[in-house]
């Protein structure tokens, strides 16, 4: 399904400023796999999804989804399989346009043509899809008048609506209130598991990282450092997912503490 | 005299609507406009000139007005510089390319040929020529109004008006915001030199120097449309950009009529422009703050109520 290989990515090479973000990162994902991925800031997990995603170019190594070698594709045309989510809830909406507009241009990917797709059908569509967050009545609204958490879900509804191969976390939650982000990362269980899609989540919540899907990867300096799957997975604990990060790089996970909460 | 006011202003408004999708939809400041309304000026005077019909002169400005903003999209997206400065270099050269278009003259007369404000008189024969005139500009205006209007609630236009307000969203949409930048400065420029053709045929000549200011002078229009009402619909917005621009170049007509009551010439119009933009601009950041403000007590005062209750 996914195959990164030997992906490294350096910023500003040659200058004085130079990062190696990611060292020889390599990363096999199945279908149907459902991924959390922790570790603490400027650890490369964002990096890690910049460079799945096509932000930006890696600076070696290759990146497979599905057989196709896409690792020189522009980021919209990774798009067409890849559904990503931001942590900020502005990211993924246009506030400007009503919930419906936006809504329209997510009913499939790619270049849009003059044809009308707003019809009465797909407008019930619209409807049935939002009605778990309780936004059916407000289609004409404009997407600026809704609360985070609100954009925040029905950005997750509009990326889920293309069916991607591939759906990216990034720390969706993270800047939702602990009512809302419970409500969104439901929402996110309930379509991963409706839909069997395959997906990879950034989370700094250890809760979250342990109950969310069969695998977990934790990441520190631009490497991969520890993989957890099926059944061993589902018997971690926080302070054992803590102590087995001492244990591998015999450093002081106070400093992250702060950044890994164990809870809401 | 009434009639020419708004024969300017409806010819205006097409400039204003072409502006409206550069600086409004798509959020890109596009000082191409400078240049290209003068290029469409000058091909449709050319055209006519050298004994072409008149919507063949005026479908050709169009083109040319569309070649002039993809010209500014190229160099905004492949060179990845702002699309102010993009559109300032294509401006800058598009005043070469426009004394060449008019055969390295700065000024090139339409007299003794027909424009199209000879020919509405003649097809609208039971009407004055100035109502004729007004009639004919008005119904052209409706069509490029209408057709607007349909464009920007298809798919492709809500695409540009996502990308206006948000970019990720369109890449992660999948598609290139490249090409859609090149579609809509493209239809944006079009638009505006359909307009420097209309205003040339109108005014009886193409000037090199027509453009100067035009920018500011089409955003003023804008401002001021959107002060009459509130709306998220486009049919509604184009209305406003057309009221707007009519009403500007009413108050432009007071200004060169009464003006020299209060000691005003047309010397100062641009510095007047310029002002009754800044003081747009200072009107709706206010009304935004007051807004914000009114929320905030009714938000304390719900707060308090609760709290009595309590």
């Amino acid at each position: 399904m996914l195959d990164i290989s030997h992906v490294t990515k350096v910023f500003f090479p040659g200058t004085v400023n130079e990062k190696v973000a990611l060292e020889d990162i390599n990363l096999h994902i199945d279908e149907g796999d459902v991924v959390s991925v922790i570790g603490s800031n400027g650890s490369g997990k964002s990096t890690l999804f910049n460079m799945i995603a096509g932000t930006f170019p890696v600076t070696s190594g290759t990146i497979t989804l599905d057989g196709k070698d896409m690792t020189r594709w522009p980021e919209y045309r990774r798009a067409f399989d890849i559904g990503r989510i931001f942590q900020d809830p502005t990211k993924g909406t246009s506030a400007n346009m009503s919930i419906q507009d936006n809504m329209l241009l997510s009913l499939k990917k790619g270049m849009r043509g003059v044809g009308y797709s707003l019809t009465q059908e797909n407008r019930q569509l619209f409807r049935k899809l939002i009605e778990p967050v309780g936004l059916q009545d407000r289609l004409e609204d404009n997407v600026g008048l809704l609360s985070g958490g609100q954009r925040q879900a029905l950005t997750l509804i509009m990326a889920c609506m293309s069916h991607p191969k591939l759906l990216l976390l990034d720390e969706h939650t993270a800047a939702l209130d602990p009512g809302n982000a419970r409500i969104v990362m439901d929402l996110t269980e309930e379509y991963i598991r409706k839909e069997r899609f395959t997906a990879m989540m950034i989370t700094h919540n250890m809760q979250f990282a342990i109950e969310f899907g069969n695998r977990l990867i934790m990441m520190d300096e631009g490497r991969i450092i520890l993989e957890v799957c099926g059944e061993e997975k589902s018997r971690l604990t926080v302070p054992e997912l803590i102590r087995r990060f001492r244990q591998i790089r015999n450093k002081d996970f106070a400093s992250d503490e702060e950044l890994l909460t164990e809870g809401d | 005299m009434l009639e020419g006011i708004f024969v300017e202003g409806l010819i205006f408004s097409v400039m204003a609507l072409g502006i409206l999708v550069s600086y409004r939809i798509l959020d890109l400041a596009d000082l191409t406009c400078d240049g290209s309304i003068a290029t469409g000026a000058a091909v449709a005077a050319i055209c006519i000139t050298n004994g072409w019909s008149i919507p063949m002169a005026m479908l050709l400005s169009f083109l040319a007005g569309i070649l002039c903003g993809l010209c500014t999209a190229a160099i905004h997206n492949h060179l990845h510089i702002p699309g102010l400065l993009a559109g300032i270099l294509t401006m800058t050269m598009l005043y070469s390319i426009n004394l060449r278009i008019l055969g390295n003259k700065a000024n090139v007369p339409l007299v003794r040929v027909d424009t199209l404000y000879d020919w509405f008189p003649q097809t609208l024969g039971f009407l004055s020529s100035s109502v004729a005139s007004l009639v004919g500009t008005l119904l052209l205006v409706l069509v490029v109004k209408l057709v607007f209007d349909l464009f920007f609630r298809c798919d492709m236009g809500v695409a540009i008006g996502a990308l206006g307000g948000n970019e990720q969203v369109v890449l992660s949409l999948g598609m290139n915001p490249s090409t859609l930048k090149y579609i809509a400065l493209g239809l944006s420029n079009g638009l505006i030199a359909l307009s420097g053709a209309m205003l040339a045929q109108y005014q009886g000549f193409a000037d090199a120097n027509l453009g100067q200011g035009m920018v500011v002078q089409g955003l003023a229009a804008i401002m001021l449309g959107e002060f009459l009402f509130n709306s998220n619909r486009i049919s509604l917005i184009t209305l406003r950009v057309v009221l707007g621009s009519i009403i500007y170049k009413g108050l432009m007509f007071l200004g060169r009529r009464y003006g020299y009551l209060v000691g005003i010439t047309p010397n100062d119009f641009k510095l007047l422009t310029g002002l009754l933009v800044i003081i747009s601009l200072i009107v709706a950041s206010t009304r935004i703050r007051a807004a914000e403000e009114s929320a905030r007590r009714k938000a304390v005062e719900r707060v308090m109520g609760g709290d009595r209750n309590a």
